[in-house]
């Protein structure tokens, strides 16, 4: 299968008196339509990892490539191209619009990329919003809703423009076990029906071990890197 | 572009309480700039028409003292065709001369109007508060004048000019031109008769006029005096009045000042308020970065909440200021009812003030613009 994420001997090292190394010389490679977790300690790199991955970092030496296109020489409207339309966000914190509503917000992402929104899309959202059980809150604002809703609103928005990868940073570190149950499942529904790559960080190993795949990242290098062959669900 | 719109506008109302300040502050801004502006203007006009309404603006006159005009019909004639901007055109013909009255003497102008063709110079008709204008052997004296002379309307008074000749004229009616010097030495009558008393034949010793645009007097004058002979010459106001001239430039730089500062601190306002707004929301930036909006768009919802902004306060602030200027014309007033000051309501001064307002709005929001564009969203992310 082909990668749609690949890293290249990528290092990154913080500051410019005092050097800190967080990444040593990663390697990677994420196949389309698979389902992937990083996990590690906090202070490991792993959301460093993530965030070189989804383009809002830049590695100091290395290369990544997204869909084949090597990030690293994109200009700045080159990435936020490739962040609006090849990659979806889903954060620990929700990172909801406080202004608009949650249709709004899920919808946000294909406005960025186009002035009109045709029916089709416009049916792509319902569709989320039906699938992700946000019916009754969907003309809430952002700030009135649970928090478990605006979790699920936020990886509606992550799907909108239809993106071959989803990047999570600890998804559901702010929810409780019950709501994480649900979600976790619900992005597995999503990765079997529109199938979109998942790359979920995690500290949890219970989470971790229902991804087909498990990296570990200890002190900024890969410790571990094998196949959940029967991920539990 | 729609798209940064729809956010800046979204970003406005959600936030209306400050956003109505900030309205609040620049239409406060441009209210006192259209109020004061107009004030000034309307200061300036009522000045200008105390000090030079009733005078001749542009005088032709022989170059040699003691000589006069012959041909003033012609020349009239081909100023008036030549220079449209000319509102009054009319010949005088003056001597200075004495009155003698209850057997006391008086030194006096006599000044021989066409009365007609002076009107548009003098408004003598609004002026006259006795009798009416002289015709024949009479004349008409100043309120002041007949007040020291003690005289009254049909009072019989003799003119002597300077070699000693006489002339028994009738008091035909009495005017106030509301300046005292000129109501006192001031007695009008018919060019004719002057012309006769003084034994000028059928010439002026000077031609008036007044113009639309007094500020305009000087190269009008210049241009006229190309047209004549050089044994006239042609004086304007401007030349005859250099202090109420500068008086008048102190007022307008003093104004421009004014209105400079008011904008500078309105500018500055928008400035500050809407950097804090962009640290407010970087939150959101960071968000729609993540989410792939381009730094060019980032920097446009600034730039239209400043353009926003100016628009509403431009024109709540031109409402209030017209608002303002006409309170202050109902409420400041004389005794009899009548403004102190008559403002002067320029619909192209506002329209300017407007568009300043608007201009520095926007420009203001360039700087949180800016540091929009710079923000990059791991700063949000990463920071939570």
């Amino acid at each position: 299968m082909a990668s749609v994420i690949s890293l290249r001997n990528v290092n990154k090292v913080y500051g410019t008196e005092i050097k800190t190394q967080v990444l040593y010389d990663i390697n990677l490679d994420f196949e389309e339509s698979s389902f992937n977790s990083i996990i590690g300690q906090s202070g490991s790199g792993k959301s460093t990892l993530l965030n070189i991955i989804g383009t809002l970092d830049k590695p100091t030496s290395g290369d990544v490539f997204i869909n084949g296109v090597q990030t690293t020489q994109l200009t700045k409207d080159g990435l936020a191209k490739v962040r609006n339309e090849s990659i979806g966000f889903v954060f620990q914190f929700h990172y909801l619009l406080p202004e608009f509503t949650a249709y709004e917000n899920i919808i946000m992402p294909y406005r960025i990329k186009s002035n009109k929104i045709p029916a089709e899309v416009h049916e792509r959202a319902l569709e989320l919003i039906h699938l992700m059980g946000l019916d009754k809150v969907k003309n809430n604002q952002a700030t009135k809703m649970s928090g478990g809703q605006q979790q699920r609103t936020s990886i509606a928005r992550a799907l909108i423009n239809n993106p071959r990868i989803i990047l999570a940073d600890e998804p559901t570190g702010n929810l409780d076990s019950d709501t994480t149950e649900k979600v976790y499942d619900l992005m597995r529904d999503i990765n079997e029906k529109f199938k979109t790559m998942f790359l979920i960080i995690t500290h949890d190993p219970r989470i971790a071990q229902k991804t087909d795949r498990i990296v570990e990242i200890l002190d900024g290098k890969i410790n571990l890197d094998l196949e959940n062959k029967a991920p539990g669900k | 572009m729609k798209l940064a719109l729809r956010i800046a506008w979204r970003f406005l109302t959600s936030s209306k309480s400050q956003t109505i300040l900030i309205i609040l502050g620049i239409a406060i801004g441009v209210s006192v700039q259209v109020f004061i502006g107009s004030l000034i203007a309307g200061l300036q006009q009522s000045l200008l028409d105390t000090a030079i309404g009733r005078s001749s603006q542009i005088t032709i006159s022989p170059a040699e003292r003691g000589e006069r005009i012959a041909d003033y019909e012609a020349i009239m004639n081909d100023v008036k065709t030549a220079e449209p901007e000319i509102t009054a055109i009319s010949a005088v013909a003056d001597s200075s001369a004495f009155i003698i009255a209850n057997d006391s003497t008086f030194p006096i102008l006599m000044r021989g109007f066409q009365f007609e063709a002076a009107e548009g110079i003098y408004k003598i008709n609004e002026a006259i508060i006795e009798g009416t204008l002289p015709s024949g052997d009479e004349v008409m004296v100043g309120k002041e004048f007949v007040e020291e002379a003690s005289l009254k309307l049909n009072d019989k008074i003799t003119v002597q000019t300077p070699w000693g000749a006489t002339r028994e004229v009738t008091i035909s009616g009495i005017f106030d031109l509301g300046v005292s010097s000129l109501n006192k030495n001031w007695a009008l009558a018919e060019t004719g008769l002057v012309q006769s008393i003084f034994e000028y034949g059928d010439e002026v010793t000077a031609i008036e006029s007044q113009v639309s645009d007094v500020f305009t007097a000087d190269v009008i004058s210049d241009r006229i005096a190309t047209t004549l002979p050089s044994s006239l010459k042609v004086e304007n106001w401007k030349v005859l009045n250099a202090s109420l001239l500068s008086g008048l430039n102190g007022q307008s730089i003093s104004s421009l000042m004014i209105q400079v500062f008011v904008l500078v601190s309105v500018i500055l306002g928008i400035a500050s308020v809407l950097a804090i707004s962009v640290s407010q929301k970087s939150r959101q930036l960071g968000i729609l970065k993540a989410m792939g909006i381009r730094d060019r768009v980032a920097s446009f919802i600034f730039l239209l909440q400043g353009f926003i902004l100016g628009i509403f306060g431009a024109i709540v602030g031109v409402g209030f200021g017209l608002g303002l200027s006409y309170a202050f014309t109902k409420f400041a007033v004389n005794p009899d009812g009548t403004p102190i000051i008559e403002l002067f309501i320029d619909p192209q001064f506002i329209i300017i003030s407007a568009l300043i307002a608007l201009l520095s709005a926007t420009l203001a929001a360039l700087i949180p613009a800016r540091s929009s564009s710079r923000l990059s969203p791991i700063e949000v992310i990463r920071n939570g």
